[in-house]
């Protein structure tokens, strides 16, 4: 069982980070970030061509974070994928040490730098769990084949309380909890009472009790990267508000503005109900991740289950 | 409105065709085996695909679960999820990858719950397409039997 797993079954409040994977083909940028995050987070999320814009594997960049004691969680989207190459992945993921996996259905190919591209989908993000858990629980294959070894798998899934149907948002986490997820990462939430109202819903359903659902958060930089997020990022939305307050001061101060919204942000979240963690994105801004969680009071005691080693 | 999206958003209506359908197939079964599965299709496979792809956009996927998601078709997302929405609706219900239309699964949602006799299936599993059966009619097992599409992804 992962680390991660373990601190699921606990009682504390989970802190995870995602990490930025570059254009460079050297392990360096991967592992300096690594060391970044690490120390301070339950574990580190490795995405899977963010916004369907290729950069180096998430299996070979976790692969690289295994080897130097940190635990990844893989994400793994079924935008690139068939049948064949995702359970293939699952089973190299296993062998290589990777135990958790976050399975989503991915950005579509138009909001990358291949928009002409081919977009595969021949599984959901809720068929692909169901792959998964049956990799581990039967331990065989779609078509039916057993495997000589069952891998452990941890299995996690999105969900963006924050996009329409917001009725239907509720009912399609219970299906992701059916096909064998247990832990939830959301998207960014910068629209709280939204997030109250949905968790109020999930509590109603039981769902938290068999989910760790931790909740997405991030700094923004400038307005500039606001916009940029709204307009251009499928799913996410940051309120005018925000925006005319980073606006409203001056350059220099706004990067530690996005800072301060990002803290009141995981304030209020921590207050609601059911809710397990949070889920730092800090995108281009990874080397705030542990004065942001210092600041939050979430700090990590220096022997943290997630520390680098060596 | 044209007379197609007067229909598209009469689910009710139109889940009373579906069960109309069914009864129709399981009277016809008699008939259908006598002429066996190659004259079925043959014959079934045009009109469905004219009526359907008409009224629901349909693609013939050969594995129809319309009655299961609100009757719209979930071939018509851009992702082809069965297990819909994604995350990536725009704040107005629109498609992520088409800002022009709205997202079949946000209309899935709202129309399923108008449905009182098979709203409830889009709480199911759907399981994996079996994609060699593109293209042909999901009447065919209708009428005929064929594998069971409810169950799920396991």
């Amino acid at each position: 069982m992962s680390r991660f797993a373990d601190r699921i079954a606990g009682s504390d409040f989970l802190v995870t980070a995602e990490m930025r994977l570059g254009d460079s083909p050297s392990p360096e940028p991967i592992l300096r970030q690594a060391d970044l995050l690490a120390p301070h987070v339950d574990a580190v999320n490795v995405p899977d061509c963010t916004g369907a814009n290729p950069h180096v594997s998430g299996l070979a960049a976790a692969a690289l974070l295994v080897r130097s004691g940190v635990e990844p969680i893989l994400h793994v989207a079924c935008r690139d994928r068939n049948r064949i190459a995702l359970q293939a992945d699952l089973l190299g993921a296993a062998a290589l040490g990777i135990e958790n996996l976050f399975l989503v259905t991915g950005d579509d190919v138009t909001a990358g730098d291949h928009p002409e591209a081919r977009r595969v989908f021949d599984l959901d993000s809720i068929q692909a769990l169901a792959v998964a858990a049956r990799l581990r629980d039967e331990g065989c294959l779609m078509s039916g084949r057993t495997l000589e070894d069952r891998p452990e798998f941890l299995l996690g899934a999105a969900c963006n309380p924050f996009a329409p149907p917001f009725e239907g948002r509720v009912a399609r986490l219970a299906k992701k909890l059916a096909a064998g997820a247990r832990f939830i990462q959301t998207q960014y939430c910068f629209d709280v009472p939204r997030l109250e109202g949905f968790m109020a819903v999930v509590r109603e359903a039981g769902l938290h009790e068999r989910l760790a659902i931790l909740v997405g958060v991030g700094p923004l930089r400038s307005p500039a990267a606001a916009e940029f997020l709204d307009r251009r990022v499928p799913g996410v939305q940051v309120p005018r508000q925000i925006v005319d307050r980073l606006r409203g001061v001056a350059e220099s101060r706004q990067q530690e503005e996005g800072v301060r919204i990002c803290l009141e942000i995981i304030d209020r979240v921590r207050c609601v109900e059911g809710v397990r963690g949070i889920h730092l994105m800090a995108h281009r801004q990874e080397h705030l991740v542990a004065e942001i969680l210092e600041r939050a009071g979430l700090r990590r005691a220096a022997s943290a289950p997630g520390a680098a080693v060596g | 409105m044209t007379t197609r999206s007067w229909l598209r958003d009469r689910p009710r209506l139109l889940e009373r065709a579906y069960d109309a359908t069914l009864r129709l197939a399981r009277a016809a079964r008699p008939l259908g085996i006598r002429l066996g599965r190659p004259r079925v299709d043959a014959l079934l496979r045009p009109l469905e695909r004219t009526t359907k792809g008409w009224a629901f956009g349909c693609r013939m996927c050969g594995q129809c679960v319309l009655h299961a998601t609100g009757m719209t078709c979930p071939m018509t997302c851009p992702k082809n999820l069965r297990n819909g929405p994604c995350g990536g609706v725009r704040p107005d219900g629109a498609c992520e990858v088409d800002a022009s239309t709205p997202c079949i699964w946000v209309q899935a949602w709202e129309r399923a719950a108008r449905m009182p006799r098979h709203g409830i299936g889009i709480h199911e599993l759907q399981p994996p397409l079996d994609r060699r059966r593109e293209g042909s009619a999901s009447w065919t097992d209708e009428l005929l039997g064929g594998a069971d599409r409810t169950t799920a992804a396991r």
